[in-house]
């Protein structure tokens, strides 16, 4: 009996000392912080992917907090709506921007790009990459070892196992553009996201020469321009024989795509063409649907 | 020179050394031969039928865990498992039963190993970690060692005390050292293995053996096992010259026990010891301590597996703050 | 024995073709000549398309302090100036040119004669080897007179000879001290009179007696040479441990051999200063080792820079059937090539021929810890926490761990049981700090 007694006592004696102690030191070492830091964090996706250019969710609301405007900020993936109540958090003014989506600008599967090499090293795109061109005959295209994969904390790009390229899931990318800085060949891109996710580009990153570009892989822009005499909004243009096309400009018209010579053009999510008479179309949506 | 003819690209050096893990593990596996062969001479059926046991139920838990449970590709022929197993086998008395072998084998390879990723991730050592588990869960079955020579006999092996117990025992009923050394075999019997103990730890010359073999094919370095046999013959030294009727004399504390099997096998398991020679060191002498505190001091008779194993949870300690000597070091009296 | 003392490897040597007298290789058709032949800024082409060339006449000029002017291998016509593939693959800016006959300058003395006296001034001599576009023949193609320009304050007290050839496979080095034993020691005298420094060694492994003896016996007649025989140990010829081989100093981390006042040339370096010196010959031809246990002829070709791999191999005896890997330089240090169209360049030492099953590494396995990475590393790192730490992206803590330290000698992959990819992830790591550190001075 004694001794549980003094058991309790005890601990209930050195609880109470380390809660005043406790207290003391929360006292004497308080940071105070705005509190409209913690309001904002609140309403952000707390992902902490680093999309917005600041370490983490909580460095995004401290700059939000500090900033005059909220021009220069921007959560991509909490989008606007975020944005909205950050700004209403604030009481400062809302800058609306268009929402992206990454795209992955090469198209170059086994199937259409040869491999000319066997690379033994270390699988990452990075290490890959610092060592050699690739190990097909394309130094510009994908090396499929899936920096961006690992890079994507929303589980929304994965390698095609077929294709050996990797894949955006529109339902999942918040476009935070972890993706675009990882990959060293700088193939994907973020572009701004249609009604439909419907996706028109250039899925080539090759500025050699046409016929250079044409041994090396069979869906390489080789840069002959028939996309821009087609195009009726001025939206594409050629430099270093590879073509771009302004996502801005571009009115999804899909007249690029039909006369594209090596398909590097893509159309993703359209519904099919009524007219099923070109061939070159069908083959072309067999591309995209992959 | 056609294009079919692919180039192999890597980044360098192109060039590499024959050894593997495969082979380190073989090499453990042989070097324990002797040991294994010493306890089949003196505990015969037991000693075999406990290293099947732990070998099989090992590589049998290896594999399914790897298989079913992390999905990965089963490295069951890499030989670590194998490696726990004979070492588990040899830390137990060989009359123990079936079935506590095989959940010495599941908390060895299951807890100690896998759930930390397996080969390479484990801060414990798994075998030790086992032996453990088995000595507190069943402490009885643990600590009843058959005596030598009963050969035909598995389970109703005749037990006895080990040398070790005897001199604790006989201490703390106040008999003098002196006396109690005339209970216990000589110590020529006790260098061959001719005493009580746990299946593979009882021939501090077998194992030896094994242990030079290790050094002469580099798998070990002298560091860990000079560290902890050294700690041991200068703590007990220096205990002994305190007062030779309470503590025994060094030797004594290398013969019996897991001493030997502890600090050339068990102790330098290279998972679970640092990453430096001073490292090592450290380690080694930290293990001896222990060992002896225990041994003298505490409660159990033997402490070689709590010493290893408490030292193995400063490991990351001692890598983080030990490193190697860097070339071009500033000094600053250079 | 002298060595460095901690770390290094023992590969095995296969210097199959170190009994094989150096030979002059035939002109090829046409040759690619990088710009970026060296380290630092990349030359300035002073030639145009259609413009035509003699041997030895200059085509690109040094781009700063740390560049080297380029000269032309071959006597032809400039076929065109663009970016062609180099070893890596990439496309880089070259000067291709279309050889017709072999027409040289005629200010290169082509005679065979020894010349040993020279009435040229210290400066003199560093302005020649500067305009005669000297790199490190080593591998590491650092321009040679930036080495010899001591920075105030500093004193250069030896100058030490790198004829170790640590490297499996290669003989260039050793059948240059074999067969240019005069030239290499007035070479040597010139170096040292730039420097003004009264003591040269020459840093040569065991594993070549017959050069050892050569130069011993001859080194008598010049004054403050000697050799000094070696423990055979890779990386021996690195820098930083063939200076603690010798001297017994260390370069402090961050530091240069010149702190410890040590200066280190290459043998072939040192070839090329005496013809550059003497004979008024523009680096543009290298001896080159062809070589591997399938090829037909191993040898050592003496090859005009620009001249493609395949020519070489060709000579050599063909690409053998079986081959899985060619790499440019030795097998520990050197690079894989994706194809043989690429050329020669100022600092391609050897090209070997590994066959399928030696050119794939072993699969990978986990760490198992056995610390043999880092007690071979010859810097005294660890590298298995290198590794670890650059595959998730920790630069900070791959800083603090000293990355910036490694001389990606290979020898921790070479030992690695597990056969992990060490030094692919601590060049990231060296990558990346590189970058971090760039930024911050900003």
């Amino acid at each position: 009996m004694n001794t549980v007694l003094v058991t309790i006592i005890s601990f209930a004696l050195i609880g109470s000392i380390a809660g005043v102690i406790l207290f003391l030191i929360a006292k004497r070492f308080r940071v105070v912080e705005d509190p409209r830091i913690d309001a904002v964090q609140e309403v952000l996706p707390g992902a902490n992917c680093g999309g917005c250019g600041y370490p983490g969710c909580r460095g995004f609301a401290e700059s939000c907090v500090k900033a005059d405007s909220l021009s220069d900020l921007f959560c991509p993936v909490g989008g606007n709506s975020v944005m909205e109540q950050v700004a209403k958090i604030l009481g400062k003014e809302v800058v609306q921007k268009e929402p992206q989506i990454a795209v992955v600008r090469c198209s170059g599967s086994p199937e259409h790009r040869q491999k000319t090499a066997f690379y033994d090293g270390a699988m990452t795109c990075e290490i890959a990459s610092a060592l050699f061109a690739g190990d097909t005959g394309c130094p510009y295209g994908c090396l499929g070892l899936g920096d961006c994969v690992k890079a994507c904390t929303f589980d929304a790009i994965h390698i095609n196992p077929e294709t050996q390229l990797p894949e955006v899931i529109d339902d999942k990318c918040t476009a935070c553009g972890a993706c675009v800085t990882a990959c060293p060949k700088g193939i994907i891109e973020l572009r701004k996201r249609n009604k439909k996710d419907r996706k028109i580009y250039v899925s080539c990153v090759n500025t050699d020469k046409g016929a250079v570009t044409k041994r090396a892989c069979d869906v390489g822009c080789i840069g002959c321009k028939a996309c821009v005499k087609v195009c009726a909004y001025d939206a594409i243009t050629v430099e270093n024989f590879l073509a771009y096309i302004d996502p801005i400009k571009c009115k999804l018209c899909r007249k690029c795509v039909e006369v594209c010579p090596t398909h590097s053009i893509l159309e993703i999510n359209f519904p099919p063409r009524k007219t099923a008479d070109a061939a070159a179309g069908k083959e072309v949506s067999e591309v995209t649907t992959t | 020179m056609s294009s079919t003819n692919q180039l192999t690209v890597a980044h360098s050096p192109h060039q590499f050394g024959d050894d593997s893990v495969q082979k380190i593990m073989y090499r453990v596996l042989f070097a324990l031969v002797p040991a294994f062969a010493v306890s089949l001479v003196f505990f015969g059926l037991g000693a075999l039928i406990v290293t099947g046991v732990a070998v099989v139920s090992c590589l049998a838990f290896e594999y399914l865990i790897a298989r079913f449970i992390i999905k990965t590709k089963p490295t069951l022929w890499d030989g670590s498992a194998a490696v726990t197993g004979v070492l588990l086998a040899f830390n137990v008395p060989s009359n123990l039963p079936v079935w506590m072998i095989i959940i010495g084998s599941l908390v060895a390879i299951g807890i100690a190993k896998m759930s930390f990723g397996g080969l390479g991730k484990n801060p414990f050592n798994p075998a030790l970690a086992g032996r453990v588990f088995l000595l507190v869960s069943f402490p009885a079955q643990m600590t009843s060692w058959p005596v030598v020579g009963t050969r035909m006999n598995y389970l109703d092996a005749t037990t006895g005390a080990t040398p070790l117990g005897i001199i604790k025992e006989g201490v703390q009923n106040g008999q003098p050292v002196s006396e109690l050394l005339a209970e216990i075999p000589e110590y020529s019997q006790m260098l061959l293995g001719n005493m009580s103990g746990s299946l593979g730890e009882i021939s501090a010359l077998a194992l030896l053996l094994g242990g030079l073999f290790l050094l002469w094919k580099k798998v070990i370095t002298w560091h860990i096992p000079v560290s902890i046999i050294g700690t041991v013959l200068l703590f007990t030294g220096i205990l002994w010259g305190i007062n030779p009727e309470k503590y025994a004399d060094p030797l004594f504390h290398l013969l019996p026990g897991g001493i030997m099997l502890g600090a050339l096998f068990m102790a330098t398991d290279m998972v679970t010891s640092p990453m430096t020679s001073v490292g090592q060191i450290i380690f080694g002498v930290g293990i001896g301590l222990i060992t002896v505190l225990i041994r003298v001091f505490g409660a159990y008779p033997e402490g070689v597996s709590f010493a290893i194993l408490i030292m193995n949870a400063f490991v990351p300690l001692i890598n983080k703050y030990v490193k190697p000597k860097r070339f071009g070091e500033v000094v600053k009296h250079g | 024995m002298k060595t460095f003392p901690k770390g290094g490897v023992h590969p095995p040597e296969n210097k199959i073709s170190a009994a094989v007298p150096i030979e002059m290789l035939p002109i090829p058709e046409t040759v690619i000549i990088h710009l970026s032949q060296h380290l630092g800024a990349p030359a300035q082409p002073v030639v145009e398309k259609g413009e035509q060339v003699k041997v030895g006449q200059l085509i690109a000029k040094s781009a700063g302090f740390v560049s080297a002017p380029i000269h032309s291998p071959v006597s032809g016509t400039i076929e065109k100036i663009e970016s062609v593939p180099d070893t890596s693959g990439y496309k880089k800016p070259a000067i291709i040119i279309k050889v017709e006959g072999d027409e040289w300058i005629d200010t290169i003395d082509r005679s065979p004669d020894l010349i040993k006296e020279t009435i040229l001034s210290k400066e003199e001599i560093i302005a020649r080897i500067s305009e005669m576009g000297i790199v490190g023949l080593g591998g590491a193609t650092f321009p040679s007179h930036v080495k010899m320009m001591i920075p105030t304050g500093k004193k250069a007290e030896i100058l030490i000879i790198n004829g170790v050839e640590c490297e499996p496979y290669l003989t260039s080095d050793h059948r240059l001290m074999l067969e240019r034993s005069e030239e290499l020691l007035v070479g040597i005298s010139l170096v040292m009179k730039a420097l003004g420094v009264s003591r040269a060694v020459i840093g040569i492994e065991r594993n070549k007696p017959d050069a050892i003896a050569q130069l011993t016996s001859l080194s008598g007649q010049y004054a403050g040479i000697r050799v000094e025989p070696l423990k055979v140990k890779y990386p021996q010829g690195g820098e930083k441990q063939l200076i603690k081989a010798i001297t017994g100093r260390e370069v402090p981390s961050g530091k240069l051999p010149v702190d410890v006042g040590a200066v280190v040339h290459n043998v072939g370096t040192i070839v090329a200063v005496y013809e550059a010196v003497m004979k008024n010959k523009p680096l543009f031809e290298r001896v080159v080792t062809v070589t591997g246990k399938l090829l037909e002829r191993p040898a050592n070709y003496l090859v005009r820079i620009g001249t493609p791999i395949e020519f070489l191999v060709k000579a050599a005896g063909g690409m053998p059937e079986d081959t899985g890997k060619v790499i440019n330089g030795g097998p520990m240090m050197g690079k894989a090539l994706l194809s043989l169209a690429v050329p020669v360049s100022k600092g391609t030492s050897g090209i070997v021929l590994l066959s399928q099953s030696a050119a794939r590494r072993k699969p990978v396995m986990n760490c198992i810890r056995c610390r043999r990475c880092s007690s071979v590393c010859p810097m005294g790192l660890e590298p298995y926490l290198l590794q670890a730490l650059s595959e998730q992206a920790r630069w900070d803590e791959v800083e603090a761990n000293r990355v910036m330290d490694c001389i990606e000698c290979g020898s921790c992959s070479f030992i690695c049981p597990a056969s992990r990819p060490l030094v692919d992830f601590i060049r990231t790591g060296k990558a990346n700090v590189n970058r971090i550190i760039r930024e911050r001075s900003k």
